[in-house]
């Protein structure tokens, strides 16, 4: 019995807790998408003194950096001479 | 009749549906394969992507769902008997709502978790985009005025609600910067809140200096108010400003702040609502005193009733959460009719308690008759007759009138506020949107797009005059919200006949709901809009007749692409 209402709470919890979780992760989604953006911002023509380090990290986030340029709304890859996608 | 007989054969019929005809069309219709890779582990990014529990996404799905709309439509559509609006709330249920609910969940499921707005952008093209948009932007502005009315009427009949709904704002803060700042669970805090509120009711109740009578303050009914208007439309007036003052706010802070936090109240009176109201039938057992079919001379049944009841019966606002985010979220393919139609099952069973509320609250079939003496009567007062039935209901848990009353009319005015928070906050985003479609850059600027939506929605509950003077007209908005919602809900199922159509499946499950709420909206907004609103009608009215006119136009425009999309013609792909 105490058992089922744990399971019951615990429901009720996650179901409180489900949109709340979303919202926050799209928030810390938000501002890493900024982050990157700053990162390599002379691909949309600001001048970065950093990028030439900045690239280096790229191998690295590979992956991330697919599901950005694709969530930025960009198909392919806007760096040229890189293989992305 | 006793009201438990009606209670318990919805409830069989409810279960019935949702056994067999919900199983048959997720086994024969849309097929369902538990082994199809659903797009939340597919695209799985733990932000919109995110494999959820059903029973925890069907939870999260009724919340999203679940509102005042399913009070109020039936409230007032028991002016025909209860009768007609119980056959539409269980059929309309079964045959209409969990197979949209279901459908559109499916489809998005089937459609990499798309919404019904991009699937349908897809099928007719940008125009549809553009049209989508604008009777979406038209429902939350219906959603808007409705509600702004709907609050400002209880706290107008029912003063002691006043002092706890405010109460909850800073208590939703409290609770946000608890979870959000202090990372605790939300839980406790959110009882608290509850237990607060719903303490300040007692007291408010009890007290009448705690009770904020704008009415009274001014001399009663009879006094005058400011600017040379009476009592209650100065009352109307001031309700409906502070109301949009506040909107405003909420609307451009973040969710976690206040919108959230006012969720997670809501979602225990939602509990705590349906919970006191179905144990207060069985303690109570009450007669059902209204009658079972009510002639009127006035405005017909059919096919008003059809669009008087849509949440509840059936409405497009579900395919917007289902396609939106629960699609995002499903687990399995095959949980898609738990959370679908047993959601869907879910509203009836609020629409149902609802018309149970309202047609036991009246000693006899005369006091019923009185209270409902025409159309105009039965939507001013409807929702104020569900408020006292209900609280008749909690007597049988013990809990004194005056109390009930007040904590019946929280919930009501909670779950209208917490919609008029999210539907501007959507009317917002939709103004911005339209910005960058029609090029007119500051519309996309956050408080520009804001006052526009506070301003035109202001000024659409403020316009229509009722019986008590300005302002309180706002409920003869209440047929236009639900064509606008029928319309949606057509658009969606039209969505779901196509793509079944192109599968080689039998598509009338689909089909037979979408032609009748389309037949019946064209039908009932055809004659709202001719033989009410228009210079020829009885109640002529421009700024409905305007608007009436423009969602006609537009159902009009949906049927006729509807025809020619199932007919073949159209070479797009969905």
């Amino acid at each position: 019995m105490i058992h089922q209402i744990k399971a019951l709470i615990h429901w009720y919890e996650e179901v409180l807790s489900l949109p709340h979780r979303r919202e926050i992760a799209s928030e810390l989604r938000n501002e890493d998408d900024l982050f990157l953006l700053l990162l390599y911002s002379e691909m949309i023509g600001i001048p970065n003194p950093a990028y030439y380090y900045t690239l280096e990290l790229y191998p690295y986030i590979l992956e991330k950096f697919h599901d950005w340029h694709l969530r930025m709304g960009m198909e392919k890859s806007p760096l040229s001479g890189f293989r992305c996608c | 009749m006793n009201a438990i007989v009606l209670a318990i054969i919805g409830m069989i019929v409810f279960a019935l549906g949702y056994r067999y005809y919900s199983k048959l069309i997720a086994e024969k219709i849309f097929r369902l394969d538990p082994n199809y890779v659903t797009p939340a582990h597919r695209y799985q990014d733990d932000v919109d992507f995110v494999p959820t529990n059903k029973f925890v996404l069907w939870g999260h799905h009724f919340t999203s769902v679940a509102g005042a709309a399913p009070i109020v439509g039936p409230a007032i559509a028991v002016y025909w008997g209860w009768l007609p609006a119980f056959l539409w709330v269980i059929l309309g249920t079964i045959f209409a709502a969990g197979v949209h609910d279901f459908g559109t969940l499916a489809l998005s499921v089937r459609h990499k978790g798309q919404s019904v707005g991009t699937l349908a952008h897809r099928l007719i093209g940008q125009r549809a985009k553009i049209l989508f948009l604008f009777i979406i932007l038209i429902l939350v502005l219906m959603v808007n005025a409705v509600f702004a009315w709907v609050i400002s009427n209880l706290f107008i009949q029912f003063p002691a609600s006043v002092l706890p709904v405010f109460i909850q704002i800073p208590l939703a803060i409290w609770i946000g910067h608890a979870v959000y700042k202090r990372k605790q669970k939300m839980l406790i805090p959110s009882l608290i809140a509850l237990a607060v509120m719903y303490g300040v009711a007692v007291l408010s109740s009890e007290i009448s200096f705690l009770q904020i009578d704008l009415v009274r303050y001014m001399g009663g009914e009879a006094g005058t108010g400011l600017f040379g208007l009476g009592a209650v439309s100065t009352a109307f007036f001031i309700w409906i400003v502070i109301l949009m003052i506040y909107v405003y706010i909420a609307s451009v802070l973040p969710v976690w702040k206040l919108l959230q936090p006012r969720d997670f109240i809501n979602s225990h009176q939602l509990v705590v609502g349906l919970g006191i109201l179905y144990l207060g039938l069985l303690f109570v057992n009450p007669k059902i005193t209204a009658p079972m079919t009510n002639v009127v001379s006035d405005v017909s049944w059919f096919p008003l009733l059809f669009i008087t009841i849509a949440c509840g019966a059936i409405s497009g606002f579900h395919g917007l959460v289902s396609s939106g985010t629960s699609s995002k979220q499903l687990n399995n393919e095959t949980d898609a009719r738990f959370v679908g139609y047993f959601g869907a099952v879910g509203e009836g069973i609020l629409a149902l308690i609802s018309i149970i509320a309202v047609i036991t609250f009246f000693p006899n079939k005369e006091a019923f008759s009185a209270s409902y003496s025409s159309f105009a009567a039965a939507s001013a007062g409807g929702l104020g007759n569900f408020v006292q039935g209900a609280s008749n209901l909690a007597m049988g848990l013990g809990i004194p009138t005056s109390i009930s009353t007040t904590i019946v009319s929280i919930i009501v005015v909670s779950f209208a506020a917490t919609t008029l928070d999210s539907s501007l906050r959507l009317m917002r985003y939709i103004i911005s949107e339209l910005g960058v479609e029609y090029k007119m850059p500051v519309l996309e600027k956050k408080h520009v797009a804001t006052s526009t939506a506070v301003l035109a929605s202001a000024a659409l509950v403020l316009l229509p005059k009722g019986p008590q003077g300005f302002g309180s007209g706002g409920y003869l908005l209440w047929p236009l919200f639900g064509t606008a919602n029928q319309l949606l809900a057509g658009i969606s199922l039209l969505l779901i006949s196509i793509w079944l159509k192109r599968l080689g499946r039998n598509y009338l499950v689909t089909l037979i709901p979408m032609v009748f709420v389309m037949f019946m909206t064209l039908w009932a907004m055809f004659q709202q809009v001719i033989f009410e609103w228009s210079w020829m009608g009885t109640g002529s009215n421009m700024l409905l007749f305007i608007l009436g006119a423009i969602i006609f136009v537009f159902a009009i425009w949906i049927t006729l692409t509807a025809i020619s999309a199932l007919a073949g013609k159209s070479d797009r792909k969905i």
